[in-house]
């Protein structure tokens, strides 16, 4: 009962002493605001390039095409070698009879020019799985070494480019974010530093009659909470609805059909949450700074 | 009973100078005292080690079984629910009501609205400021702000209240008043009361026990009655 009380005195004064400091108030609104939104996008982001790789991860493979008259136990010998080089997940011969078959649903003019040849043109050539995508070119080139390997080749280089572009934006916003919240901490934390200061006469009389250490805390530390929450909450309504439109305009699907977006829901909610869990900690951490330092008990 | 015991008492500030020297002194409870003295002979002191807004240097001071000098910061609200404080200045906040400034001290450890209400209301009753509940205090004469500290310090029934100097913005009329009332107090709840005052028409008139401080040293201790000032000075 009592802490309940104390909760509601808390939250009462914090947003009493919101609107007194406006401006500052504002600013500190405003940054975390900022913060929380690009919090937001990098953590889309980051998630979203997280499934891609997965995604891309499961389509990349390395093929392998042998020089023409290779015998099939030297393919199988092969085979057994790769197999145990350090970056490969699995290997399977794809022969050039499947190939002619593959090709020749694939395509009428394939057709056409495939029955032309008495004998099948095509070469032989062995699928190559890998364990790690960052590591597919040292594992293709070891590949391309062996003497009865005619070329070898990775499939979607475009792909690859795209998954370590996104991992420099990654980076890149960690840091902006990691930067934001010092900022955010910095401003929230002057706010209500100056909370403490004009209700410096407040606290002086509570502490003379009494109030534990808590009770004059508590609401100081409320305030940035609050700071916190309502910086959060812009952020959490863009996320929501900008990412459900982003998906429905995109269809689920982002430049090349196989980057896939993450489902909105539940994914949605849960960086809500998070933004909002963010906020607050902020919030926290901001006014903890100042009463740590402004309110010596 | 003992309400405050103090043993070799020393309290040296740190600019070296020592306000308190070997005080040695048991107040009862239920006692009247006056804290006089020159100014700077260290009763702001003694009555500030009394609520651990110092902290003595050397000794002990025990204050309804709390040892002041071993109170933790953390639990000096402990100590300060035991008792009451007046000041000189008042320390009303000017943005509340009578009312709500009396509240301020209960809401401030936790008390909830009902149980407030009629604790308020008694003690303003106590001090003769009823009428005056919504008034601010920009509102009020001197005495009655100084009633309305009172009401404040007295609303948590405590068993010791420490003024110190409330008379000192006050003309002596006024200042008779504010004497009487915490006399009724005294009389009324048995609170214990220590005032630190530099009015020596008061102190003679009332005729309670006087403790008298020279340059932080105890030089007197006299019983009811039998302090008599130099109306000269
Ligand atoms: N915070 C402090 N730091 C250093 N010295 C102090 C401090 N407070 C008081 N003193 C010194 O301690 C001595 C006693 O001061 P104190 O305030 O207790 O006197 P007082 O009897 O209350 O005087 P007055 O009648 O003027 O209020 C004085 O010499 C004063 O200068
Ligand atoms: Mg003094």
């Amino acid at each position: 009962m009592k802490a309940i009380r104390v909760l509601s005195r808390g939250i009462r004064d914090a947003f009493k002493s919101v609107f007194r400091n406006f401006s500052l108030t504002t600013a500190a609104i405003t940054c975390s605001t900022i913060t929380l939104l690009l919090v937001a996008v990098a953590m889309i982001i980051s998630y979203n390039v997280r499934s891609i790789t997965t995604d891309l991860e499961k389509e990349l493979t390395i093929i392998a095409y042998l020089k023409q008259n290779t015998s099939e136990e030297e393919i199988n010998n092969l085979k057994e070698e790769i197999e145990k080089l350090e970056n490969v997940k699995s290997v399977t011969i794809k022969d050039k009879d499947e190939w002619k078959i593959e090709l020749k649903d694939y395509d009428e003019t394939f057709k056409n020019s495939l029955d032309y040849f008495d004998e099948n043109p095509l070469l032989d050539s062995i699928v190559v799985k890998v364990k790690d995508v960052a590591n597919l070119k040292e594992t293709t080139e070891k590949i391309r070494a062996y003497d009865i390997i005619s070329s070898a080749d990775y499939g979607e280089e475009a792909a690859e480019n795209i998954v370590s572009a996104f991992d420099i934006i990654e980076k890149f916003a960690v840091i902006m974010v990691a930067a934001l919240v010092l900022v955010t901490s910095f401003l929230i934390s002057n706010t209500i530093r100056l909370t403490i200061f004009s209700r410096r006469s407040e606290i002086e009389i509570m502490r003379l009659v009494g109030a534990s250490n808590a009770m004059v805390k508590l609401p100081f530390i409320f305030e940035g909470l609050v700071l916190g929450v309502l910086g959060s909450i812009i952020p959490i309504l863009i996320t929501v609805y900008g990412y459900i439109i982003l998906y429905d305009h995109f269809g689920g699907h982002l430049l090349l059909s196989l980057i896939r977006l993450v489902e909105p829901f539940n994914f949605i909610i849960y960086v809500s949450l998070l933004l909002l869990l963010i906020g607050s900690v902020i919030g926290m951490i901001g006014s903890y700074l100042s009463v740590r330092r402004y309110l010596k008990i | 009973m003992n309400l405050i015991q103090i043993k070799n008492c020393y309290k040296v500030y740190n600019n070296g100078v020592t306000a308190i020297a070997d005080l040695n002194l048991t107040i009862q409870k239920g006692e009247f005292v006056f804290v006089i003295g020159a100014s700077g002979s260290g009763k702001s002191t003694l009555i500030k080690m009394l609520y651990r807004e110092e902290r003595p240097t050397n000794g002990s001071v025990i204050v309804g079984g709390i040892n002041v000098a071993k109170l933790r910061n953390s639990k000096v609200y402990k100590l300060r629910r035991k008792l009451g404080i007046v000041f000189q200045d008042f320390k009303l906040l000017p943005k509340l009501t009578v009312y709500e400034n009396v509240a301020f001290a209960l809401e401030s450890i936790g008390m909830n609205s009902k149980e407030i209400r009629p604790k308020v209301l008694k003690a303003l009753e106590s001090v003769g400021l009823k009428e005056k509940v919504r008034s601010f205090p920009n509102q009020l004469s001197g005495g009655e702000q100084q009633r309305v500290c009172i009401a404040r310090a007295i609303v948590n029934e405590p068993k010791l209240l420490i003024c110190d100097e409330p008379t000192g913005n006050l003309d002596p009329e006024t200042s008779k008043e504010i004497v009487k009332i915490l006399d009724n107090i005294n009389k009324e709840f048995d609170t214990t009361i220590i005032m630190a005052t530099h009015d020596k028409e008061i102190v003679n008139r009332m005729k309670k026990r006087v403790l008298l401080l020279e340059n932080g040293v105890l030089t007197g201790d006299y019983m009811k009655g039998s302090y008599k000032a130099h109306e000269s000075n």
